[in-house]
């Protein structure tokens, strides 16, 4: 089956922060979870990425924070055509993009402290800024009280609050969360979702992976919606509003 | 050198904590290998310089011309080596030391129960080419009968042996070298494999390959400073323990057996040794499987 993806928009002259074009992705010799995929991501955007279970949200993330390269077709990140950019190159890429995983991804081995530190110690920061940092930022995600804590020793929230602290810690310019609130209650679901509408008014660029039907609808934001490995987006109610807020910081 | 704080717990891997003693066990072995090839370099080099400027000559006596003959025999080629040039000194071997080197095979003999041979020591100067066989001529003329031996066959045999052991203790502390190496490789793509997913998050977030290499070669690195301390640590008192057993077998002819002072200092410089190449090759194996990940 082939996609009937709408034709992708570049007379906007602003800069984007991921712009696909006809991108495919498959693994090894399967079929493409990914097909001719095109979309474009404008700076201070806020994205929901929707889409019943296995038609490629996490692929199509996965691109987005370069753990993958696509079979074919172009993904342009910050500016950067990635097939053509050599691997050394990378993580200075991946340096701007904050990702906050499903499954929070957070090392077991090191307090909460240490996780959120993890981006700004790879970047080589120098350890005072370190401290100052990841405490204003651990304060502000209601976790000061648990800076030495393990990590399995946290609730879902906790978790998934210390690993957007860890996303964002960096000031990214790129954040990619997926299914964020998936762990959580909807009480906690909301207030994650608030936090990363902070962070877009910011600057950041979103993109939130999500299941949650009525989050898309309340909060309003653009939708980019994939089925079977084909990508639609729709303009969400904030649409308008996005775009005159992302004007305005431009 | 080695960072404390790591990202990875690479400390809590069970094969980490087996590698000190693993590689221990290799210094051990390789010190005494070094111990081996350092002694016996220093074994050839002193029967190289000592036995090459030394000659015997042995004077059988003369049974019809008695005790008064033998000692003017003698007399003859103590004069005759004097005016040699090249030769620095002669001392004859007294008839006691005679009956003692006979001992083992006679067993206890009196110096009148058999002709001895008189035993005259040779020592030339360092860089003379003193003939063996122009002198056995001239001493043959004086003393018919009498033998010069300049130990050249006996001492090139020696020394080929000495320098073939040495060039297997060579080959053997290369194969230690290897087996650590390989010993490291093997941990740290156990490593890899472990840390697959704290690995994968680290690049995610940014970290170049070197980032995550430094924490495995800074962890390798500490476990074989540990690993090479404590071999050492072993492999001295063993070490003492067979240069006290050769210095119990040291005959004259043989050079003295134990490790100088310049073999100790060279063997400490084995734990350093093996953290450097340890955490070369763990760098060095990081480097290469990450290049396989995007």
């Amino acid at each position: 089956m082939k996609c009937e993806s709408p034709p992708l928009v570049t007379a906007n002259s602003t800069p984007s922060i991921a712009r696909f074009e006809n991108v495919g992705l498959r693994y090894g010799l399967g079929p493409e979870v990914l097909q001719d995929v095109s979309f474009k991501l404008d700076p201070g955007s806020f994205h929901f990425l929707v889409g019943p279970s296995g038609a490629g949200k996490s692929s199509l993330l996965k691109l987005l924070y370069l753990a993958h390269r696509p079979t074919r077709g172009l993904v342009h990140l910050f500016g950067r055509d990635i097939s053509t950019t050599p691997r050394d190159e990378l993580p200075a890429l991946r340096r701007s993009i904050g990702v906050v995983f499903q499954d929070y991804r957070l090392l077991d081995h090191l307090s909460t402290f240490d996780n959120v530190a993890l981006p700004l110690r790879v970047a080589g920061i120098r350890e005072p800024d370190i401290k100052r940092h990841v405490r204003e930022l651990l304060a502000w995600v209601g976790l000061e009280k648990h800076m030495e804590a393990r990590p399995p020793t946290l609730s879902g929230g906790q978790a998934q609050r210390v690993s957007i602290a860890r996303a964002v810690i960096a000031r990214p310019r790129l954040l990619l969360a997926d299914e964020p609130t998936g762990n959580v209650d909807d009480r906690m679901g909301f207030r994650l979702m608030h936090l990363l509408e902070e962070l877009n008014k910011l600057g950041t660029t979103v993109v939130v992976a999500t299941h949650n039907v009525s989050m898309v609808k309340q909060l309003g934001h653009p939708v980019l919606k994939l089925d079977g490995g084909c990508l639609t987006v729709s303009p969400g109610a904030n649409a308008g509003r996005q775009a005159m807020e992302a004007g305005g910081r431009a | 050198m080695f960072s404390r704080r790591t990202d990875l717990p690479l400390d809590k891997d069970p094969l980490s904590r087996f590698l000190p003693w693993l590689i221990a066990f290799m210094v051990f072995l390789a010190a005494l290998a070094q111990a081996g090839l350092i002694g016996l370099d220093g074994m050839a080099r002193r029967w190289d310089s000592g036995l090459a400027a030394m000659m015997t000559v042995q004077i059988p006596s003369d049974e019809d011309g008695g005790a008064d003959e033998d000692a003017r025999r003698l007399q003859r080629v103590l004069n005759l080596l004097s005016e040699t040039p090249g030769v620095r000194h002669v001392e004859v071997v007294g008839q006691d030391k005679v009956l003692d080197l006979l001992r083992p095979w006679l067993g206890d003999l009196e110096s009148a129960d058999v002709p001895l041979p008189r035993l005259i020591n040779v020592e030339t100067e360092p860089n003379a080419d003193v003939d063996a066989r122009v002198l056995q001529q001239k001493i043959s003329r004086t003393a018919p009968g009498a033998q010069v031996d300049d130990h050249a066959v006996w001492l090139a045999r020696l020394i080929d042996m000495v320098r073939t052991l040495e060039a297997l203790a060579g080959v053997v502390l290369l194969l230690i070298l290897m087996a650590l190496a390989g010993t490291v490789v093997f941990t740290t793509r156990t490593g890899l494999t472990v840390h697959h997913g704290a690995i994968e998050v680290l690049h995610l977030t940014g970290a170049h390959d070197s980032y995550i290499a430094k924490q495995f070669a800074g962890r390798a690195g500490l476990m074989g400073l540990k690993g090479g301390a404590i071999g050492l640590l072993l492999a001295a008192p063993t070490l003492l323990g067979l240069g006290q057993m050769a210095g119990r077998l040291e005959a004259g002819m043989l050079p003295g057996m134990a490790l100088p002072l310049v073999g100790w200092l060279s063997l400490l410089v084995l734990p350093a040794a093996t953290s450097v190449t340890a955490s070369l090759t763990a760098r060095i194996t990081v480097m290469r499987n990450l290049r396989r990940m995007i």
